[in-house]
Parts: structure tokens; C-alpha cells; sequence
């Protein structure tokens, strides 16, 4: 691998060729505030909130889409990048809503985080601010489009991770805003509510609905757990707070999904605390459904089992099994189907 | 009477919306009904460019300019010019100096000091006929290219000449070209933007309409030199007529065997399509111009890469200007010595502008790079109207700056321009007189802006509309001491930042402003006076009760009836300043000067 040698505020640092000044600070542990950015997606140069000074290029270049090359001589803290970075902020701040106390996204809000290091208040610019109605007309995602910034980045989720393309902007200028074709609520778009958008959005603009009111980022522990729905083995962090489930966030490290993810999974786990769970087995006798030891429930399928089988023969009976099961419980099922009872007659409700 | 006398009559869109189409019937009609069918003929034309006057013709081969004409005016001209040889006088431009009547084209200061290589066929030749541009030189530049010249020899007379964009930034032709050029790719692409959007500017929609052949040349000449075998000429939708005419002139290049496969037997082919856009500013950035082709939103993306290694569905790209291409033809055929002999060190060439506002002959001229503004307003545009006085010029559009009066002397090229705040853009002039208030003129420019905004980054975005914000309180006398601090900044931030040129060109306006008209700034927020008297909000009107002969007209004509008085009672009319709505009704009605604005 080629390397590349830049200096940094001073610091002399080696990257890999191809890197980007981003990257460079990155690998470095030199903070850069970004808002449009996210690793997994491709880089829009839209916030600008990254722009350093280079030696030799003309106003201040974002550092997300510039190379890094070699010899190059970065300034990523001098009052005038700091100053530049303070006035977008100022900008972003003055057409959002200040209702921090009340918003889902306080404790975990990129533009709040900046805005306290940078000092913003809010105060410097009056004027016009959005007004657009809020999206509440699905069970999954609150859409508040008056706290977009309009990186882009659930555009980018939704067209890149999803392959979906269910988000662009539209209109323009100060007008421009972000959502489904024709500005329709979520629910009469063709969203598929996999959430990947509420993942990466910066803001409040998209959260989990079910966690608004169930409590802040630093009053719950995140749990790092396998998706019970299916096969894949993604990853998620369930996010519990006094000793419950409140809701699903994505794990950016998860090893096989990164940030996405499935409806299932990610709204699906209010199942945890259904009153309809199944919590013992049921046997059904005289037409109701009667709650069974498991000992009396599976000796009353193994004599079933090997009653048709002696009857009918080991192919008059199958097995379905559930995308639910892990990998291993599947195997066992189609083993004791092959080996115990005699049959192929196997399938699973995933196969396609 | 002169034999085979041609009469031109402007048909460009300008001339053609004050009525001169229906004229062209009335002309072949009355041609007919005095039977000089045989030796005059009427020619449809593109712009003339003396636009303010239209519309206009021009009597060949003596050149001379009728101006206004209407249809009854018809009989007239050719009783008259064709069979009598003699003028119709009041027709005829007159001079503001001597207040004469003038009649050649040769004597008239607009046509006179204008030096015309890319308007060569305007306003000349029938647009809609290939053998009027071929009867000119036209597609001889092609001809010589395919069969004397390697590419290389093309792209090299164009570096040669010092060609530099016509859009806008003044990037030089040829660099650009050979950056395209030397990319290595199976496919390779040229368009040509004419997505012509600053208010006030129509040279490109001009060229597109009276000689789209020479645009339809140029980028043959392009593609040979680049190594591309197709091509796009983005046209905003707003110019039908120059969709209609590049339509034309697509088809008969076509049959002609200029476009298409194996052109002039060389070998070398290339397709070319026009693809109409749908009005948005921004589209004129040549990265969102490609995103608008591929049938994207119309947003800029990030340079690099940049067009000539990955542009129009990711090959590589070269995009040039209506005026470049227009510049190749003349530039190939006569050579890159004889262009160099134009314009100055760094900017060689003619550039086209659009002269509008407060000055007396408004239209399309078209100079060598360095005449001076003054030569340009003065001499051209024949100073400024109503005898007023001369306070500034806007230069480069929306994205240019104000220059006050002090320089006027400046060479007008890329360089100087830019240094001086200001910047060629695509060449509109808008003149502006003392009753022009220079904080609402960049009220204006960033109203303009902020709506073209694409949106995609913050500061464009955001910041825009907020100085657009400032700029509206300040004319409204609602600014504030820091008002000027803070637009200062944001201006700065905005330029700096901004993702495309728009963004980074939007607060020129306001920072030329800032730089040479300060005072009128500060006059509105500190006195809350606006010294052009131009912003109503800060204008105040009183009748001098001495002055004030009682006789009501002002009263009558109030449309908020705030003037009161009575002359029965002897009482002196007087305004309610805190109904008056500032329109200044009653000092135009009063006859005595007795209302004052202040």
C-alpha cells in the first residue's frame, strides 16, 4: 500500500493513498465536525461543516471529499475555519426548532453537540423558519421535517443501503425539503419502514417513534444482541432502560449487517412484552386450547409422530420450519426429519 | 434604385415580441403589389441587437437602419427606400448629440464601434437556412479541420488562441480541451450549455436564434479535436425559438452530411442532440447541467472529478458555452494569429454584452476585451437616459458586482474584472443611474439567488435568504448598526464555503456594494434615509404649504386619501404621514412643486 505523508495543525501524519483529509484527521484522532457525512455512504459534500484550510487552494475546501496528497499542509482549527464552521452552524441553528427539552434526539443530536462547542446560540440570524407538517401517520418512524438539515444522508441510506430510493428532496433553496415522491406521508409511500434513514439522520428530524417519552441516551444501556427473526445474524444494540426493553438502535460495528436492518427488526421487538406470547405449550382437547407440561406435550407428538408413520408411512408426514430458528435448530429439525422419521419432505418458510 | 436589395428585418425574440413577424408578411406583400418581386427579397433575421429600437430593419447593401417600424409603416419604406431611393426620416435612429436624424449603419455609434466575429451572421443571414451560413464561410472551419489538420493540430490552433470560456469564469479553451482529450475512455462526450440564465443577459439565446450553425461548427470542430462522436446542446426551455432554429439547423446539417456518421468521407462521426431544461438557474453549473441530462435533480456535485475525466454518465466530458463554441469556426478558419490581434494580453477575443437598464440604446454588443466600460456605455449605449447621472454599473449579473463611476476607465477583461469585484459572467451590463438605490439593487440580486438556491449545501442555502433578509430590513429602515458586520461576515463565510459557484459568487453584490457604496448603507440605517430616494419606506412627502395653490388635484389622486385642506376655508392640503403609502402620486399631479420627498 502506498502511504502519503500531510501535515495536520502542525503534526506530521502518515494515511493510505487514496484516503481523504477526513480520513486522515480521523485515523489521527483529529476532531472534524461533520454532519453529511457517514462512512458506509457515499460523500455529498453537502453540510460543509468539515471545511479546513489547505495551503494553496482557494477558500476552504470540505474535507470529506478532498484527497488527501502528499505534502499537503492542513489547517483543521484556525480561527478562520473555526469562524466559518461557527456561521454555518448559526445558520443550520436559526431554521431549527429549539424545543431540545422535549425532542427524542437531545443527548445524541450532532447539531446540538457542535452547536455547544461552538458556541451557538441561535440568536444571531431572524428570520423565516420552516413550518411543514409533521409525519405521524405511520406506527414506526416520526418524521418532523421542520429539524431536517437537509444533509441527505437518508436519501443516501435509503438509495445505497436499501436500494429503495423511496427518498430525494425536493423543492429548492430555502424551500427544499426531504421526503417520499409528491411529499406523501411514509405510510402511503412504498417504504418498506426498515429504518435505515432514521439510522443515520443527525438530528430529530426522523426517530423511532415507540422510543419518544421512554427515555434519554444516557438512561439507557445498549445491549449488543443477534436479530431473533431470521437466519441473517444481524446485530443490534436493544437499548434498555430499568431493566426494559425500550426499543432497537443500530450497532454501526455490527459484523454482518452495519447499520441495517429489517421492520422486524428493528420495530418488531415489542413482541418481548405481548400479552399473546405463547409461554407454555397448548394441547387441544374437547376443541380448546389447554396449557400443557412440556413432557406431557412432546410425548403426546412423538406418539402421534409414530403412529401415522407406522399407518400412513414416513413420507405422509413433513416438516416446515421457521426463518425464526437459528441455523443449528434448523439443522437438528431436517436431521431428525431425515433420520428419525425417514423423510425429505423438508422445507422453510425463507426458502424462495 | 439599386438592384437586388435585400431588407432584413429582425426576428429575434426581442424584436419579435414588439411585432415585427407580422411585418415580414406585410413586406413580401407590398414587394408583390409593386411588383419588385424580382430584385428585392425579405430576409427574416436573428437579433440585430439594437434591441431598445425594435423592431428593426436593415436595408442592403446601403445599410440602412429603420428603427420602430411598424406595419403601416411598410408602404412607406419601400415607396420611399426602394423605389424613390430616398429616407423615410422619421423612422430613422436620431443622435442624441447633433439630435439628427441618422441613417447608415456606419455613422451609427452602436454599430460603428462594435467589432462583430461571433455576432458576424446575426441579424445577417436566415437562420433557418443552411445555404445562407454556408455562403458565408460557414462549416469551411470543418472542412479544413477534417482534411488539413490532425486533432491535435485543432486542439493546439485553439490553445493558440487564447480562447477562454464565455460563461462566465474565463477557463482557457484549450487547457480544458486537452484535459478531455488526453483521458483515455471508449466514449467521450461535448455539450454545449445553453442554459443561459442571469437576468438581463441573451447573447447565447441571440447566437442560438440567428446563427445556430456556427454553435453546431464549433462543436464539430470540438469533438474532432477531443476525440468525442456525440454530443448535447442543453437549452433552457424557455428559448422556443432557439429550440426551433437549433431543431433546423440540426436536421439540414444532417442531410448535408456535417453531422452523422463519416462526415465529409473523413471517417469521423458525431451525433448531436438538444436536450431542454427545465428552468432552473443552477442547471447552468455544468456538473448539475450533466445531473439535469441524466435525468437527476438538478444539484451540483463535487469537483473533482471533474467533467473531462468523469462527467455525462461518467465518461468524460467537455462543456463549453453558446459564445465559445461560437468563437472555434471563426478562430480555425482564419487562424489563432488573427484572433490574438483582439483583446488584450491575458483575454483575447470579443466578448458579447447585454446592455440594459438607464442607459439610452439598450441591446446586444459585442467588443474587443478591453474596451473600456466607458467606451461601452457612453459611446455604444450612448450614455444614460433622460440625461441623468451615471452612479453605476452592474457587471456578471448575479454573480458580478457594482462598480461606481471612477471605473469606468477599466479595460474590461477577465483579470481586471475580478480584481476590481466584479467579474465578466456571462456579460450582462445593467446600467444604473442616480435614482437607483444600491442597497436594494442587491436586494434584488440576492431575491434572485436565494430562489435559485439548489439547496444542497448550507451556506448557499441558509445564508442567501438570510441576506436576503438583512438586505430587505435595511431598505425597509429596520437595519441595525451591526447589520453591516454580520452581512459582511456571512458574505465571506458564504463565498468561501458555498459548494458551487453559485453559492460562491451569490454574495458578490452585496460585497461590491459594501466595498463602493457604502454610504448609501449606512445612510439607510443610520439617518433611515435612502439617498436614490428609491426605498418608499424611507421616504417621506410634505407640501409646502406656501408653494400649495389649494386646487386638490393631489387629494383627488391619493389612492389612500391621506391629503387634506380646503381652499374655501384657505387651508393649505396636508399628508397624514401615518396613512401615506409612499407612492408619490401627488408629487407627479402636482403642478406647483409643492410636494417634497425627502
Amino acid at each position: 500500500m502506498e502511504w502519503l505523508t500531510l501535515t495536520i495543525d502542525g503534526r506530521e501524519v502518515s494515511v493510505p493513498k487514496g484516503s481523504t483529509v477526513l480520513d486522515a484527521c480521523r485515523m489521527n484522532n483529529i476532531p472534524i465536525p461533520t454532519l453529511c457525512h457517514a462512512p458506509e455512504l457515499t460523500s455529498a459534500g453537502a453540510c460543509r461543516l468539515c471545511v479546513v484550510q489547505i495551503e494553496g487552494m482557494r477558500n476552504l475546501p470540505p474535507s470529506c471529499v478532498t484527497q488527501a496528497a502528499q505534502g499537503m499542509k492542513v489547517e483543521t482549527q484556525n480561527p478562520k475555519v473555526r469562524s466559518a464552521r461557527k456561521t454555518i452552524l448559526e445558520l443550520l441553528v436559526a431554521n431549527h426548532p429549539l424545543d431540545c427539552m422535549t425532542c427524542q434526539k437531545m443527548g445524541d443530536c450532532s447539531l446540538a453537540e457542535y452547536a455547544y462547542e461552538y458556541g451557538v446560540t441561535g440568536e444571531v440570524y431572524h428570520g423565516a423558519k420552516r413550518d411543514l407538517p409533521i409525519d405521524n401517520g405511520n406506527p414506526f418512524i416520526l418524521r418532523d421535517p421542520n429539524k431536517c438539515i437537509l444533509c441527505g444522508k437518508c436519501i443516501r441510506a435509503c438509495s445505497e443501503i436499501q436500494g429503495k430510493s423511496i427518498l430525494d428532496f425536493s423543492f429548492r433553496g430555502f424551500d427544499t425539503q426531504v421526503g417520499p415522491a409528491f411529499n406523501l406521508p411514509y405510510n402511503e409511500s412504498d417504504c418498506d419502514f426498515c429504518g435505515s434513514c432514521v439510522s443515520v439522520c443527525p438530528v430529530g428530524a426522523l426517530v423511532e417513534k415507540k422510543m419518544v417519552g421512554k427515555g434519554r441516551p444516557w438512561e439507557v444501556s445498549k445491549v449488543q444482541t443477534t436479530c431473533p427473526f431470521c437466519g441473517v445474524g444481524c446485530n443490534f444494540d436493544l437499548n434498555v432502560k430499568d431493566g426494559k426493553v425500550i426499543g432497537v438502535t443500530s450497532n454501526p460495528d455490527a459484523p454482518v449487517n452495519g447499520k441495517a436492518l429489517c421492520v422486524k427488526g428493528r420495530f418488531g421487538m415489542d413482541m418481548i412484552y405481548s400479552e399473546n406470547r405463547v409461554t407454555t405449550p397448548l394441547i387441544r382437547k374437547d376443541g380448546v386450547l389447554v396449557p400443557a407440561e412440556w413432557d406431557e406435550a412432546l410425548d403426546l407428538i412423538a406418539s402421534k409422530l409414530g403412529e401415522i408413520k407406522n399407518t400412513y408411512g414416513p413420507n405422509s408426514i413433513g416438516a416446515l420450519s421457521s426463518a425464526h430458528c437459528t441455523n443449528e435448530e434448523n439443522y437438528l429439525m431436517q436431521k431428525f426429519m431425515r433420520a428419525v422419521i425417514g423423510t425429505n419432505n423438508v422445507d422453510h418458510c425463507a426458502r424462495t | 434604385m439599386a438592384e437586388n436589395q435585400r431588407i432584413l428585418v429582425c426576428a429575434g425574440t426581442g424584436c419579435a415580441s414588439s411585432g415585427a413577424l407580422p411585418i415580414i408578411d406585410i413586406l413580401i406583400d407590398e414587394i408583390k403589389r409593386q411588383g419588385l418581386e424580382e430584385t428585392v427579397s425579405v430576409v427574416g433575421t436573428g437579433c440585430q441587437g439594437f434591441c431598445e429600437k425594435g423592431p428593426t430593419l436593415v436595408i442592403e447593401p446601403q445599410q440602412i437602419l429603420y428603427t420602430r417600424v411598424k406595419g403601416e409603416d411598410v408602404a412607406e419604406i419601400i415607396e420611399q427606400e426602394l423605389v424613390k431611393g430616398e429616407r423615410v426620416e422619421r423612422l430613422l435612429l436620431v443622435d442624441q448629440e447633433t439630435q439628427k436624424p441618422v441613417s447608415s449603419m456606419a455613422d451609427i455609434n452602436f454599430f460603428a464601434k462594435q467589432h462583430r466575429i461571433v455576432l458576424h451572421n446575426c441579424g445577417v443571414i436566415d437562420p433557418k437556412k443552411i445555404e445562407d451560413y454556408t455562403a458565408r464561410e460557414g462549416y469551411k472551419a470543418i472542412e479544413k479541420a477534417l482534411k488539413e489538420m490532425s486533432p491535435e493540430d485543432a486542439l493546439e490552433e485553439v490553445k493558440k488562441s487564447g480562447l477562454r470560456g464565455r460563461g462566465g469564469a474565463g477557463f482557457p479553451t484549450g487547457l480544458k480541451w486537452g484535459f478531455c482529450r488526453a483521458t483515455p475512455s471508449d466514449k467521450k462526450y461535448i455539450i454545449c450549455n445553453a442554459d443561459e440564465g442571469d437576468p438581463g443577459a441573451f447573447m447565447d439565446r441571440s447566437v442560438l436564434e440567428g446563427d445556430p450553425h456556427s454553435v453546431i461548427e464549433g462543436m464539430l470542430i470540438g469533438a474532432y479535436a477531443i476525440g468525442a462522436d456525440e454530443g448535447y446542446i442543453y437549452c433552457r426551455a424557455e428559448y422556443p425559438l432557439a429550440i426551433k432554429h437549433l431543431g433546423i439547423a440540426i436536421k439540414q446539417a444532417e442531410e448535408a452530411g456535417y453531422l452523422g456518421d463519416n462526415i465529409l468521407g473523413s471517417g469521423f462521426n458525431f451525433h448531436l442532440k438538444v436536450f431542454e431544461g427545465a428552468g432552473a438557474f443552477v442547471c447552468g453549473e455544468e456538473t448539475a447541467l450533466m445531473a439535469s441530462i441524466e435525468g437527476k435533480r438538478g444539484m451540483p456535485r463535487v469537483r473533482p472529478p471533474f467533467p473531462a475525466v468523469s462527467g455525462l454518465w461518467g465518461k468524460p466530458t467537455n462543456v463549453n458555452n453558446v459564445e465559445t463554441w461560437s468563437n472555434v469556426p471563426h478562430i480555425l478558419r482564419k487562424g489563432a494569429e488573427w484572433y490574438t490581434q483582439f483583446g488584450t494580453e491575458k483575454s483575447k477575443g470579443t466578448k458579447i454584452f447585454a446592455l440594459t437598464g438607464k442607459v439610452n440604446n439598450t441591446g446586444l454588443v459585442e467588443v474587443p476585451m478591453g474596451t473600456t466600460l466607458r467606451e461601452i456605455i457612453f459611446d455604444i449605449g450612448d450614455g444614460i437616459q433622460g440625461g441623468k447621472k451615471f452612479k453605476a454599473v452592474q457587471i456578471g449579473g448575479p454573480s458580478g458586482g457594482c462598480l461606481p463611476e471612477d471605473m469606468l476607465d477599466l479595460a474590461v477583461d477577465y483579470d481586471t474584472l475580478t480584481q476590481a469585484g466584479a467579474m465578466v459572467g456571462s456579460g450582462g451590463l445593467v446600467i444604473m443611474d442616480e435614482t437607483t438605490c444600491m442597497v436594494d439593487i442587491a436586494r434584488y440580486f440576492l431575491n434572485f439567488t436565494k430562489k435559485e438556491s439548489c439547496g444542497k449545501c448550507t451556506p448557499c442555502r441558509e445564508g442567501t435568504t438570510r441576506m436576503y433578509e438583512i438586505l430587505d430590513r435595511i431598505t425597509k429602515g429596520e437595519g441595525k448598526e451591526e447589520d453591516l458586520d454580520t452581512l459582511e461576515n456571512l458574505a465571506l463565510t458564504i463565498k468561501e464555503t458555498s459548494l458551487c459557484a453559485l453559492g460562491q459568487s451569490a454574495p458578490n453584490p452585496i460585497l461590491a456594494t459594501l466595498k463602493y457604496f457604502r454610504h448609501e448603507y449606512e445612510a439607510h440605517i443610520r439617518d433611515h434615509k435612502c439617498p436614490a430616494h428609491n426605498c418608499s419606506a424611507l421616504l417621506s412627502y410634505t407640501i409646502d404649504a406656501e408653494k400649495c395653490k389649494m386646487c386638490s388635484l393631489c387629494a383627488k389622486n391619493c389612492p389612500v386619501n391621506c391629503i387634506t385642506g380646503d381652499k374655501k376655508t384657505n387651508t393649505p392640503y396636508v399628508i397624514d404621514e401615518d396613512k401615506c403609502i409612499k407612492c408619490g402620486t401627488c408629487m407627479d399631479k402636482c403642478k406647483f412643486g409643492a410636494v417634497t420627498r425627502a
